[in-house]
Protein backbone atom coordinates (compact mmCIF):
# COMPACT_ATOMS: atom_id res chain seq x y z
CA UNK A 1 0.00 0.00 0.00
CA UNK A 2 2.87 2.23 1.42
CA UNK A 3 5.83 2.66 -1.45
CA UNK A 4 9.28 2.46 0.15
CA UNK A 5 9.88 6.08 0.33
CA UNK A 6 6.34 6.47 2.19
CA UNK A 7 7.88 4.17 4.33
CA UNK A 8 11.39 5.72 4.75
CA UNK A 9 9.38 9.15 5.36
CA UNK A 10 7.63 7.53 8.14
CA UNK A 11 10.93 5.53 10.18
CA UNK A 12 12.82 9.45 9.78
CA UNK A 13 9.54 10.45 11.19
CA UNK A 14 9.50 8.66 14.13
CA UNK A 15 13.19 8.50 14.42
CA UNK A 16 12.95 12.40 14.56
CA UNK A 17 10.56 12.32 17.23
CA UNK A 18 12.00 10.14 19.43
CA UNK A 19 15.11 11.63 19.50
CA UNK A 20 13.58 15.12 20.16
CA UNK A 21 11.13 13.76 23.34
CA UNK A 22 14.10 12.03 24.81
CA UNK A 23 16.37 15.08 24.14
CA UNK A 24 13.27 17.11 25.67
CA UNK A 25 13.11 15.23 28.76
CA UNK A 26 17.04 15.96 29.29
CA UNK A 27 16.82 19.95 28.35
CA UNK A 28 13.21 20.74 29.46
CA UNK A 29 12.70 18.80 32.63
CA UNK A 30 15.34 21.30 34.92
CA UNK A 31 13.77 24.24 33.52
CA UNK A 32 10.41 23.43 34.16
CA UNK A 33 11.50 22.29 37.86
CA UNK A 34 13.17 26.31 37.89
CA UNK A 35 9.90 27.67 36.55
CA UNK A 36 7.72 25.59 38.84
CA UNK A 37 9.87 26.60 41.94
CA UNK A 38 11.47 29.55 41.45
CA UNK A 39 10.11 33.35 43.16
CA UNK A 40 12.40 35.22 40.68
CA UNK A 41 11.67 37.92 38.41
CA UNK A 42 12.77 36.17 35.64
CA UNK A 43 10.05 33.48 35.56
CA UNK A 44 7.72 35.68 33.54
CA UNK A 45 9.82 36.44 30.91
CA UNK A 46 11.85 32.87 30.94
CA UNK A 47 8.24 31.42 30.80
CA UNK A 48 7.15 33.87 28.01
CA UNK A 49 9.94 32.63 25.91
CA UNK A 50 9.69 29.00 26.23
CA UNK A 51 5.89 29.38 25.59
CA UNK A 52 6.97 31.32 22.10
CA UNK A 53 7.07 28.47 19.68
CA UNK A 54 3.20 28.10 20.18
CA UNK A 55 2.36 31.45 18.83
CA UNK A 56 5.10 31.87 15.99
CA UNK A 57 4.24 30.66 12.45
CA UNK A 58 6.56 27.47 12.05
CA UNK A 59 7.92 29.21 8.98
CA UNK A 60 9.15 32.25 10.89
CA UNK A 61 10.53 30.14 13.30
CA UNK A 62 12.04 28.05 10.84
CA UNK A 63 13.63 30.92 8.71
CA UNK A 64 15.02 32.52 11.41
CA UNK A 65 16.50 29.45 12.36
CA UNK A 66 17.82 28.81 8.52
CA UNK A 67 19.22 32.32 8.80
CA UNK A 68 21.32 31.57 12.43
CA UNK A 69 22.30 28.47 11.58
CA UNK A 70 23.66 29.25 7.85
CA UNK A 71 27.08 30.30 7.78
CA UNK A 72 26.60 33.93 8.53
CA UNK A 73 24.40 33.37 11.30
CA UNK A 74 25.59 32.90 15.45
CA UNK A 75 24.48 28.93 15.37
CA UNK A 76 26.34 28.29 12.13
CA UNK A 77 29.64 30.27 13.04
CA UNK A 78 29.79 28.09 16.57
CA UNK A 79 28.60 24.68 14.67
CA UNK A 80 31.63 25.61 12.09
CA UNK A 81 34.26 26.69 14.69
CA UNK A 82 34.01 23.37 16.11
CA UNK A 83 34.24 21.54 13.22
CA UNK A 84 30.77 20.29 12.84
CA UNK A 85 29.59 22.07 9.73
CA UNK A 86 26.57 23.09 9.11
CA UNK A 87 23.12 21.96 10.21
CA UNK A 88 20.40 22.98 8.29
CA UNK A 89 19.95 20.03 5.60
CA UNK A 90 21.19 17.74 7.97
CA UNK A 91 18.89 15.49 10.29
CA UNK A 92 20.36 16.89 13.64
CA UNK A 93 19.78 20.22 12.37
CA UNK A 94 16.01 18.76 12.04
CA UNK A 95 16.47 17.63 15.79
CA UNK A 96 17.86 20.97 16.94
CA UNK A 97 14.71 22.71 15.05
CA UNK A 98 12.30 20.44 16.67
CA UNK A 99 13.85 20.91 20.23
CA UNK A 100 13.09 24.83 19.74
CA UNK A 101 9.67 23.99 17.89
CA UNK A 102 8.30 21.24 21.06
CA UNK A 103 9.74 23.37 23.62
CA UNK A 104 6.67 24.45 25.21
CA UNK A 105 5.27 21.22 24.87
CA UNK A 106 7.25 19.31 27.42
CA UNK A 107 7.88 22.14 29.82
CA UNK A 108 4.57 23.00 30.25
CA UNK A 109 2.99 20.01 31.13
CA UNK A 110 6.10 19.13 33.60
CA UNK A 111 5.77 22.57 34.81
CA UNK A 112 2.42 22.34 36.44
CA UNK A 113 2.82 18.80 37.24
CA UNK A 114 5.86 20.16 39.65
CA UNK A 115 3.22 23.27 40.60
CA UNK A 116 0.11 20.99 41.30
CA UNK A 117 2.47 18.78 44.13
CA UNK A 118 3.26 22.00 46.03
CA UNK A 119 6.20 21.94 48.95
CA UNK A 120 5.17 19.67 50.99
CA UNK A 121 5.89 16.12 50.15
CA UNK A 122 9.47 17.85 49.56
CA UNK A 123 9.69 19.41 52.83
CA UNK A 124 8.74 15.94 54.39
CA UNK A 125 11.88 14.59 52.21
CA UNK A 126 13.69 16.96 53.91
CA UNK A 127 12.81 15.91 57.28
CA UNK A 128 13.89 12.60 56.78
CA UNK A 129 17.31 14.05 55.18
CA UNK A 130 16.81 13.41 52.01
CA UNK A 131 19.51 15.35 49.70
CA UNK A 132 18.12 17.83 46.85
CA UNK A 133 18.82 15.17 44.46
CA UNK A 134 17.37 12.49 46.16
CA UNK A 135 14.08 14.42 46.79
CA UNK A 136 13.91 15.11 43.11
CA UNK A 137 14.23 11.41 41.65
CA UNK A 138 12.43 9.39 44.53
CA UNK A 139 9.95 12.17 45.48
CA UNK A 140 9.37 14.81 42.69
CA UNK A 141 9.30 12.87 39.63
CA UNK A 142 7.39 10.08 41.10
CA UNK A 143 4.78 12.50 41.78
CA UNK A 144 5.24 14.00 38.51
CA UNK A 145 5.00 11.30 36.50
CA UNK A 146 1.38 12.13 34.63
CA UNK A 147 3.00 15.22 34.19
CA UNK A 148 6.19 13.48 32.35
CA UNK A 149 3.81 11.07 30.35
CA UNK A 150 1.63 13.92 28.96
CA UNK A 151 4.58 16.01 28.09
CA UNK A 152 6.50 13.15 26.28
CA UNK A 153 2.98 12.22 24.38
CA UNK A 154 2.68 15.59 23.08
CA UNK A 155 5.99 16.69 22.50
CA UNK A 156 6.42 12.96 20.28
CA UNK A 157 3.06 13.53 18.65
CA UNK A 158 3.80 17.80 18.09
CA UNK A 159 6.91 16.69 15.87
CA UNK A 160 5.56 14.10 14.38
CA UNK A 161 3.30 16.96 12.82
CA UNK A 162 5.94 19.14 12.33
CA UNK A 163 5.79 20.55 9.20
CA UNK A 164 6.98 24.43 8.45
CA UNK A 165 10.22 24.14 10.27
CA UNK A 166 11.42 21.22 8.61
CA UNK A 167 10.25 22.68 5.21
CA UNK A 168 12.08 25.63 5.53
CA UNK A 169 15.45 23.81 7.00
CA UNK A 170 15.49 20.69 5.30
CA UNK A 171 16.31 20.83 1.87
CA UNK A 172 13.76 17.59 1.03
CA UNK A 173 16.77 15.06 1.24
CA UNK A 174 15.09 11.60 1.24
CA UNK A 175 16.06 9.58 4.17
CA UNK A 176 17.84 12.54 5.83
CA UNK A 177 14.61 15.47 6.56
CA UNK A 178 12.04 14.49 4.00
CA UNK A 179 9.93 13.53 7.07
CA UNK A 180 6.44 12.10 6.18
CA UNK A 181 4.28 15.53 6.37
CA UNK A 182 7.24 17.02 3.88
CA UNK A 183 6.21 13.81 1.52
CA UNK A 184 2.47 14.27 1.57
CA UNK A 185 2.80 17.63 0.88
CA UNK A 186 5.09 16.94 -2.03
CA UNK A 187 2.26 14.05 -2.88
CA UNK A 188 -0.75 17.31 -2.82
CA UNK A 189 1.79 19.81 -4.63
CA UNK A 190 2.31 16.90 -7.35
CA UNK A 191 -1.30 16.38 -7.40
CA UNK A 192 -0.79 13.07 -6.57
CA UNK A 193 -3.76 13.21 -4.53
CA UNK A 194 -3.81 9.25 -4.09
CA UNK A 195 -0.58 8.76 -2.43
CA UNK A 196 -1.41 11.97 0.19
CA UNK A 197 -4.74 10.40 0.95
CA UNK A 198 -3.05 7.08 1.90
CA UNK A 199 0.11 8.91 3.57
CA UNK A 200 -2.13 10.74 5.42
CA UNK A 201 -4.63 8.07 6.27
CA UNK A 202 -1.76 6.42 8.14
CA UNK A 203 -0.64 9.73 9.95
CA UNK A 204 -4.62 10.50 10.99
CA UNK A 205 -4.64 7.18 12.54
CA UNK A 206 -1.53 7.47 14.43
CA UNK A 207 -2.51 10.87 15.98
CA UNK A 208 -5.55 9.17 16.86
CA UNK A 209 -3.98 6.41 18.53
CA UNK A 210 -1.59 8.45 20.41
CA UNK A 211 -4.01 10.95 21.59
CA UNK A 212 -6.91 8.66 22.46
CA UNK A 213 -3.89 6.92 24.68
CA UNK A 214 -2.96 10.07 26.22
CA UNK A 215 -6.76 11.37 27.24
CA UNK A 216 -8.06 7.49 28.50
CA UNK A 217 -4.41 6.79 29.92
CA UNK A 218 -4.11 9.30 32.31
CA UNK A 219 -6.76 9.41 34.51
CA UNK A 220 -5.64 5.64 35.61
CA UNK A 221 -2.02 7.04 36.01
CA UNK A 222 -3.83 9.76 38.05
CA UNK A 223 -5.45 7.11 40.73
CA UNK A 224 -2.57 5.56 41.46
CA UNK B 1 -13.08 30.79 -30.48
CA UNK B 2 -16.46 31.79 -29.29
CA UNK B 3 -15.11 32.32 -26.29
CA UNK B 4 -12.14 34.74 -27.09
CA UNK B 5 -15.25 36.53 -29.31
CA UNK B 6 -16.99 37.06 -25.80
CA UNK B 7 -13.83 38.23 -24.23
CA UNK B 8 -13.40 40.71 -26.99
CA UNK B 9 -17.07 42.14 -27.14
CA UNK B 10 -16.67 42.68 -23.49
CA UNK B 11 -13.47 44.02 -23.71
CA UNK B 12 -14.95 46.32 -26.67
CA UNK B 13 -18.02 47.10 -24.24
CA UNK B 14 -15.71 47.74 -20.88
CA UNK B 15 -13.42 49.95 -23.22
CA UNK B 16 -16.37 52.39 -24.50
CA UNK B 17 -17.97 52.60 -21.07
CA UNK B 18 -15.00 54.23 -19.54
CA UNK B 19 -14.25 54.55 -15.95
CA UNK B 20 -17.93 54.04 -15.41
CA UNK B 21 -16.76 50.15 -15.90
CA UNK B 22 -14.03 49.96 -13.66
CA UNK B 23 -13.19 46.51 -12.61
CA UNK B 24 -11.02 44.33 -10.07
CA UNK B 25 -9.52 41.25 -11.35
CA UNK B 26 -8.64 38.50 -9.00
CA UNK B 27 -5.19 36.91 -10.04
CA UNK B 28 -2.88 33.86 -9.34
CA UNK B 29 0.69 34.27 -10.27
CA UNK B 30 3.77 31.86 -10.26
CA UNK B 31 6.11 32.81 -7.10
CA UNK B 32 9.05 33.19 -10.28
CA UNK B 33 7.40 36.39 -11.33
CA UNK B 34 6.57 38.16 -8.38
CA UNK B 35 9.08 40.67 -9.12
CA UNK B 36 7.43 41.42 -12.87
CA UNK B 37 3.72 41.19 -11.85
CA UNK B 38 4.08 43.89 -9.27
CA UNK B 39 5.56 46.62 -11.45
CA UNK B 40 3.23 45.51 -14.55
CA UNK B 41 0.07 45.47 -12.02
CA UNK B 42 0.85 49.18 -10.68
CA UNK B 43 1.09 50.29 -15.07
CA UNK B 44 -1.83 48.19 -15.12
CA UNK B 45 -3.66 50.17 -13.04
CA UNK B 46 -2.06 53.46 -14.47
CA UNK B 47 -2.49 52.67 -18.14
CA UNK B 48 -6.57 51.37 -17.74
CA UNK B 49 -9.67 52.31 -15.51
CA UNK B 50 -9.36 48.76 -13.85
CA UNK B 51 -6.85 47.00 -11.27
CA UNK B 52 -5.85 43.88 -10.20
CA UNK B 53 -4.95 41.78 -6.73
CA UNK B 54 -2.88 39.50 -7.23
CA UNK B 55 -1.95 36.41 -4.80
CA UNK B 56 1.92 34.42 -5.39
CA UNK B 57 2.81 30.76 -5.24
CA UNK B 58 3.27 27.13 -5.95
CA UNK B 59 1.24 26.53 -9.33
CA UNK B 60 0.66 22.78 -8.03
CA UNK B 61 -1.33 24.68 -5.10
CA UNK B 62 -3.61 27.16 -6.63
CA UNK B 63 -4.68 24.27 -8.93
CA UNK B 64 -6.12 22.33 -5.61
CA UNK B 65 -7.23 25.64 -4.86
CA UNK B 66 -9.10 26.69 -8.42
CA UNK B 67 -10.63 23.01 -8.60
CA UNK B 68 -11.97 23.61 -5.02
CA UNK B 69 -13.70 26.65 -5.96
CA UNK B 70 -10.80 29.38 -5.15
CA UNK B 71 -12.06 32.81 -6.78
CA UNK B 72 -9.25 33.67 -9.02
CA UNK B 73 -10.49 34.24 -11.96
CA UNK B 74 -6.91 34.20 -14.14
CA UNK B 75 -3.82 32.11 -13.34
CA UNK B 76 0.15 33.32 -14.38
CA UNK B 77 1.77 29.78 -14.06
CA UNK B 78 4.83 28.92 -14.13
CA UNK B 79 4.84 25.79 -16.49
CA UNK B 80 2.31 24.86 -19.39
CA UNK B 81 0.84 21.74 -18.10
CA UNK B 82 -1.65 23.63 -15.30
CA UNK B 83 -3.10 25.69 -17.58
CA UNK B 84 -3.95 23.12 -20.28
CA UNK B 85 -5.04 20.66 -17.73
CA UNK B 86 -7.52 23.19 -16.24
CA UNK B 87 -8.72 24.20 -19.71
CA UNK B 88 -9.28 20.23 -20.28
CA UNK B 89 -10.95 20.08 -16.93
CA UNK B 90 -13.50 23.05 -18.08
CA UNK B 91 -12.23 24.76 -14.42
CA UNK B 92 -10.62 27.36 -17.52
CA UNK B 93 -11.29 29.26 -20.84
CA UNK B 94 -9.25 27.34 -23.59
CA UNK B 95 -9.11 29.61 -25.62
CA UNK B 96 -7.38 31.86 -23.83
CA UNK B 97 -4.39 30.23 -22.53
CA UNK B 98 -1.10 31.99 -23.54
CA UNK B 99 2.59 32.03 -23.09
CA UNK B 100 3.28 35.00 -21.36
CA UNK B 101 7.23 34.14 -20.62
CA UNK B 102 9.40 31.66 -21.12
CA UNK B 103 11.90 31.21 -18.07
CA UNK B 104 15.61 31.62 -17.92
CA UNK B 105 17.57 29.23 -15.45
CA UNK B 106 20.90 30.77 -14.14
CA UNK B 107 23.76 28.63 -11.70
CA UNK B 108 24.05 31.18 -9.10
CA UNK B 109 25.56 32.08 -5.75
CA UNK B 110 25.27 34.48 -3.17
CA UNK B 111 28.88 34.75 -3.09
CA UNK B 112 30.27 37.59 -5.86
CA UNK B 113 33.10 35.98 -7.12
CA UNK B 114 32.21 31.98 -7.06
CA UNK B 115 30.21 31.58 -10.26
CA UNK B 116 32.20 32.34 -13.59
CA UNK B 117 32.37 29.46 -15.66
CA UNK B 118 29.15 27.45 -14.34
CA UNK B 119 30.36 24.14 -15.85
CA UNK B 120 33.47 23.59 -14.69
CA UNK B 121 32.98 24.86 -11.03
CA UNK B 122 29.89 22.06 -11.10
CA UNK B 123 32.56 19.65 -12.55
CA UNK B 124 34.94 20.07 -9.79
CA UNK B 125 32.82 19.94 -7.10
CA UNK B 126 34.42 22.52 -5.28
CA UNK B 127 31.36 23.93 -3.18
CA UNK B 128 28.80 22.53 -0.48
CA UNK B 129 25.25 22.26 -1.71
CA UNK B 130 23.98 22.90 -4.68
CA UNK B 131 19.95 23.68 -4.32
CA UNK B 132 17.14 23.06 -6.81
CA UNK B 133 13.14 23.30 -7.16
CA UNK B 134 11.67 20.03 -6.63
CA UNK B 135 11.84 18.65 -10.22
CA UNK B 136 7.97 16.73 -9.57
CA UNK B 137 6.64 20.42 -8.37
CA UNK B 138 8.35 22.92 -10.15
CA UNK B 139 9.38 23.47 -13.77
CA UNK B 140 12.59 25.37 -13.04
CA UNK B 141 13.48 22.17 -11.14
CA UNK B 142 12.71 19.57 -14.26
CA UNK B 143 15.13 22.38 -16.58
CA UNK B 144 18.21 22.18 -13.74
CA UNK B 145 17.87 18.34 -13.72
CA UNK B 146 17.88 18.38 -17.58
CA UNK B 147 20.87 20.36 -17.18
CA UNK B 148 22.79 18.38 -15.34
CA UNK B 149 21.80 15.45 -17.62
CA UNK B 150 22.82 17.45 -20.55
CA UNK B 151 26.41 18.20 -18.59
CA UNK B 152 26.73 14.37 -17.37
CA UNK B 153 27.00 15.61 -13.99
CA UNK B 154 23.53 14.45 -12.74
CA UNK B 155 24.88 11.40 -10.38
CA UNK B 156 28.29 12.92 -9.14
CA UNK B 157 25.83 16.12 -7.79
CA UNK B 158 23.42 14.05 -6.61
CA UNK B 159 24.85 13.65 -3.13
CA UNK B 160 25.11 17.58 -2.98
CA UNK B 161 21.54 18.19 -3.77
CA UNK B 162 18.81 19.74 -1.39
CA UNK B 163 15.23 20.83 -2.82
CA UNK B 164 13.42 23.90 -2.16
CA UNK B 165 9.62 23.04 -2.73
CA UNK B 166 9.44 25.87 -5.20
CA UNK B 167 11.59 28.15 -6.65
CA UNK B 168 11.20 30.49 -4.12
CA UNK B 169 12.81 28.33 -1.54
CA UNK B 170 15.24 27.56 -3.80
CA UNK B 171 16.83 30.47 -3.79
CA UNK B 172 16.54 30.88 -0.26
CA UNK B 173 18.75 28.91 0.54
CA UNK B 174 21.45 29.96 -1.78
CA UNK B 175 20.18 33.89 -0.71
CA UNK B 176 21.02 32.60 3.20
CA UNK B 177 24.44 31.48 2.30
CA UNK B 178 23.48 27.51 3.16
CA UNK B 179 23.96 26.09 -0.01
CA UNK B 180 26.51 27.83 -1.92
CA UNK B 181 25.05 26.87 -5.48
CA UNK B 182 21.89 26.88 -6.81
CA UNK B 183 19.43 26.70 -9.98
CA UNK B 184 17.35 29.49 -9.84
CA UNK B 185 15.46 31.88 -12.46
CA UNK B 186 17.25 34.81 -13.80
CA UNK B 187 13.96 36.92 -12.95
CA UNK B 188 15.12 36.16 -9.38
CA UNK B 189 18.64 37.44 -9.76
CA UNK B 190 18.03 40.05 -12.31
CA UNK B 191 16.93 43.88 -12.41
CA UNK B 192 17.13 46.03 -15.29
CA UNK B 193 18.84 43.66 -17.45
CA UNK B 194 21.46 42.83 -14.91
CA UNK B 195 22.55 40.15 -12.50
CA UNK B 196 22.38 42.48 -9.28
CA UNK B 197 23.83 40.36 -6.34
CA UNK B 198 26.35 37.58 -5.86
CA UNK B 199 27.65 35.83 -9.07
CA UNK B 200 26.13 34.07 -11.78
CA UNK B 201 26.21 32.29 -14.75
CA UNK B 202 23.14 31.52 -17.12
CA UNK B 203 23.07 28.07 -18.74
CA UNK B 204 22.12 28.26 -22.76
CA UNK B 205 18.98 27.89 -23.64
CA UNK B 206 19.95 23.83 -25.48
CA UNK B 207 20.61 22.43 -22.31
CA UNK B 208 17.07 22.12 -21.37
CA UNK B 209 13.52 22.20 -22.67
CA UNK B 210 12.55 25.67 -22.65
CA UNK B 211 10.43 27.10 -19.48
CA UNK B 212 7.20 27.80 -21.20
CA UNK B 213 4.66 29.45 -18.21
CA UNK B 214 1.10 30.08 -19.68
CA UNK B 215 -1.80 32.06 -18.72
CA UNK B 216 -5.17 31.14 -18.53
CA UNK B 217 -8.52 33.23 -17.71
CA UNK B 218 -10.35 30.87 -15.44
CA UNK B 219 -14.31 30.34 -15.17
CA UNK B 220 -14.73 32.89 -12.47
CA UNK B 221 -12.91 35.62 -14.83
CA UNK B 222 -15.46 34.94 -17.95
CA UNK B 223 -17.71 38.28 -17.67
CA UNK B 224 -15.37 40.15 -15.67
CA UNK B 225 -13.76 43.00 -18.25
CA UNK B 226 -10.92 43.43 -16.11
CA UNK B 227 -9.30 40.02 -16.44
CA UNK B 228 -9.58 39.84 -20.33
CA UNK B 229 -8.06 43.13 -20.07
CA UNK B 230 -5.26 42.19 -18.14
CA UNK B 231 -4.17 39.21 -20.41
CA UNK B 232 -4.61 41.38 -23.26
CA UNK B 233 -1.96 43.95 -21.02
CA UNK B 234 0.52 41.61 -20.63
CA UNK B 235 1.27 41.45 -23.97
CA UNK B 236 1.24 45.08 -24.79
CA UNK B 237 4.84 46.68 -25.29
CA UNK B 238 5.56 48.02 -22.05
CA UNK B 239 4.25 44.80 -19.74
CA UNK B 240 7.02 43.11 -22.46
CA UNK B 241 9.64 45.68 -21.38
CA UNK B 242 9.32 44.58 -18.15
CA UNK B 243 9.41 40.73 -18.72
CA UNK B 244 12.36 40.69 -20.86
CA UNK B 245 14.19 43.07 -18.53
CA UNK B 246 13.59 40.91 -15.62
CA UNK B 247 15.62 37.96 -18.04
CA UNK B 248 12.56 36.59 -19.70
CA UNK B 249 12.03 35.55 -23.21
CA UNK B 250 8.80 36.12 -24.74
CA UNK B 251 7.10 34.78 -27.92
Amino acid sequence: MLSDTDLQAIGLTLRLATTTTLILFVVGTPIAWWLARTRSRWKGPIGAVVALPLVLPPTVLGFYLLVAMGPNGPVGQLTQSLGIGLLPFTFWGLVVASVFYSFPFMVQPVQNAFEAMGERPLEAAATLRASPLDRFFTVAVPLSLPGFATAGILTFAHTVGEFGVVLMIGGNIPGVTRVASVQIYDYVEALEYGNAHRLAAVLLVFSFLVLLALYSWRPDLRKT
Amino acid sequence: MKNLVTASAVLAVALAAGNAAAEEATIAVAANFTAPMKIIAEMFAEDTEHTVVTSFGATGKFYAQIKNGAPFEALLAADEKTPKKLADEGAGVADSRFTYAIGTLVLWSAKPDLVEDGKALLASGDFNKLSIANPKLAPYGVAAVQTMEAMGLKDALEPKLVMGENIAQTFQFVDTGNADLGFVALSQVMQNGEITKGSGWVVPADMHAPIRQDAIMLEPGKDNPAVAAFLEYLKSERALEVIHAFGYETE
